[in-house]
């Protein structure tokens, strides 16, 4: 067994934990970052399209250009980055056990901790949902972008929310043939300018439309849709049936919180942040006193504001160790915030809003109860 | 079923061209042209190849779900060794691949 002893530990080398280890490590802290990938940058790098928001988002900025741009900075920041490392588990007085390279077993003690983990595809079971040819957006995706090849040459994508939008066209780009998007709301969920690119380029949007099933031998070879009632239930004889060789399932994310569970940090149940999220404060600060969480793991978002917490959970975790004065950290903090709260806005911005601050009452009403039980255990 | 690589994306409007080592790897003894380093479903996947192993009740098929190591639906035998996620693990030249069935079985490292 090797032994690291470090003041953070990060697990994620994804945008939120990059993040906040460049700012901790700006800060002068020693910080190690443990990602179970062989490379760096966690979803980014497979995101093409050009990021929203303002110029300081880096608006107008590719995802996979933001990502290169990340790994540079926490090269320079003097963070240590260990990759093809899993952490598998977090236990009394901030002990992580991490297995590297499949043979390297350490024990790593840190002072403080940021579980910077992401998010995982949802599942959707019907007839023939485990077909070979049945995958994630999110995998069509990496194989698009980052692996190069098509995981099909027509697709179906059910869900038109923002993910499903954009891999459609990154799909289409990459030149399949995308058949249809199906959507059982009966409104588009995305954004318009990326349902407007899809549109134009031919590809229907099917509201109100459910996978009835999936048929195929050895493989998908094509999708029966159903269209559905104002109750959300297939009308009978509206069967279509589409010759498609791949469907990509579009329904969201869940936060990956095993570790936090395994920590014993309190949690809240919040639907539209994707489950079950560990409770946090201000700081980014779980129930579980130096414990940090930022990104996905703390409530589906997307990559700009990931960073923002990143940075966050690195400015407080470094003040918390007297790397920075209280002064200069919330000075740095109120920086974040501003930014964080800029990319909260507009209708779909306003939802997320919402969902965080529901989030932040319930960590304020543990906390009142905690004290009146005398403080944390 | 061609093992061509007729799945590689060969043009892209915004990906630039990366300059990639190529490399064979051997499925169930059928050479397949890939590049060193990308993960082996990716290998398999631009030989139009899907069907990564088999369940261990029914016998069903699987492919790859989730690409990211996670739901390990994409589990195969590599050079002998039985539950490998071919979606993360990378080629290496000359790696054996073969379908999993059920929980698959360790072979003698030939």
């Amino acid at each position: 067994m090797r032994k690291i002893e470090t003041d953070i530990a990060i697990i994620g080398a994804g945008s939120a934990g990059l993040c906040a280890a460049i700012q901790a490590a700006a800060a002068g802290a020693g910080v190690v970052v443990f990602d179970e990938n062989q490379l760096p940058g966690g979803q980014l790098f497979k995101q093409i399209h050009k990021f929203f928001g303002s110029r300081e988002h880096q608006a107008g900025v590719r995802g996979f250009e933001i990502g290169q741009q990340l790994l540079e900075d926490v090269k320079k920041s003097g963070a240590k980055v260990m990759l093809d490392s899993v952490v598998y588990g977090l236990f009394a007085e901030n002990s992580l056990g991490v297995i590297a390279e499949d043979k390297y077993h350490y024990e790593v003690k840190a002072k403080k901790i940021i579980l910077a983990a992401g998010a995982k595809e949802n599942y959707m079971a019907f007839p023939g949902s485990t077909l070979p040819g049945v995958m994630g957006a999110g995998a069509a995706q990496t194989m698009i972008n980052v692996n190069r090849v098509l995981p099909g040459k027509r697709i179906v994508m059910l869900g038109s929310g923002n993910v499903g939008l954009i891999v459609s066209y990154q799909l289409l780009q990459a030149g399949a043939q995308v058949a249809a998007v199906v959507e059982a709301a009966p409104t588009i969920g995305g954004y318009g300018v990326h349902a407007g690119k899809i549109r134009r380029a031919g590809v229907p949007i099917l509201t109100s439309h459910t996978i009835k099933e999936v048929y195929g031998k050895e493989e998908v070879e094509g999708v029966v849709l159903a269209q559905l009632d104002e109750k959300w239930q297939m009308i009978p004889g509206t069967e279509q049936d589409i010759q498609a060789d791949t469907l990509c399932l579009a329904v969201g994310l869940n936060p990956m919180t095993e570790l936090a569970w395994m920590a014993g940090c309190q949690f809240t149940h919040i639907p539209a942040l994707g489950g079950h999220v560990p409770l946090h404060d201000h700081n980014m600060e779980t129930t579980k006193p130096g414990i940090y969480v930022a990104g996905d793991i703390t409530g589906v978002e997307e990559a700009s504001s990931a960073m923002e917490e990143g940075k966050l959970a690195g400015i407080a975790a470094a003040a918390a160790l007297g790397c920075l004065s209280q002064e200069e950290a919330a000075a740095k903090k109120q920086e974040v915030l501003r930014r964080l709260d800029m990319l909260r806005t507009g209708l779909f911005g306003e939802k997320r809003k919402a969902a965080k601050e529901q989030q932040m009452a319930d960590m304020a009403g543990w906390q009142a109860l905690t004290a009146e039980k005398g403080g944390v255990k | 079923m061609s093992l061509s690589g007729e799945r590689r994306i060969q043009e892209h409007p915004i990906l630039p061209e990366v300059a990639r080592k190529q490399v064979t790897i051997y499925y169930d003894g059928q050479a397949i042209s890939a590049y060193e380093g990308e993960p082996i479903a990716a290998a398999l996947m631009s030989a139009g190849l899907r069907s990564f192993r088999r369940t261990v009740k029914k016998g069903e098929p699987r492919g790859i779900f989730c690409a990211i190591g996670r739901c390990t639906d994409c589990m195969m035998i590599v050079n002998g060794k039985p539950n490998i996620r071919t979606c993360v693990t990378p080629v290496e030249d000359g790696m054996r691949v073969s379908r999993q069935l059920g929980y698959g079985k360790a072979e003698e490292a030939k």
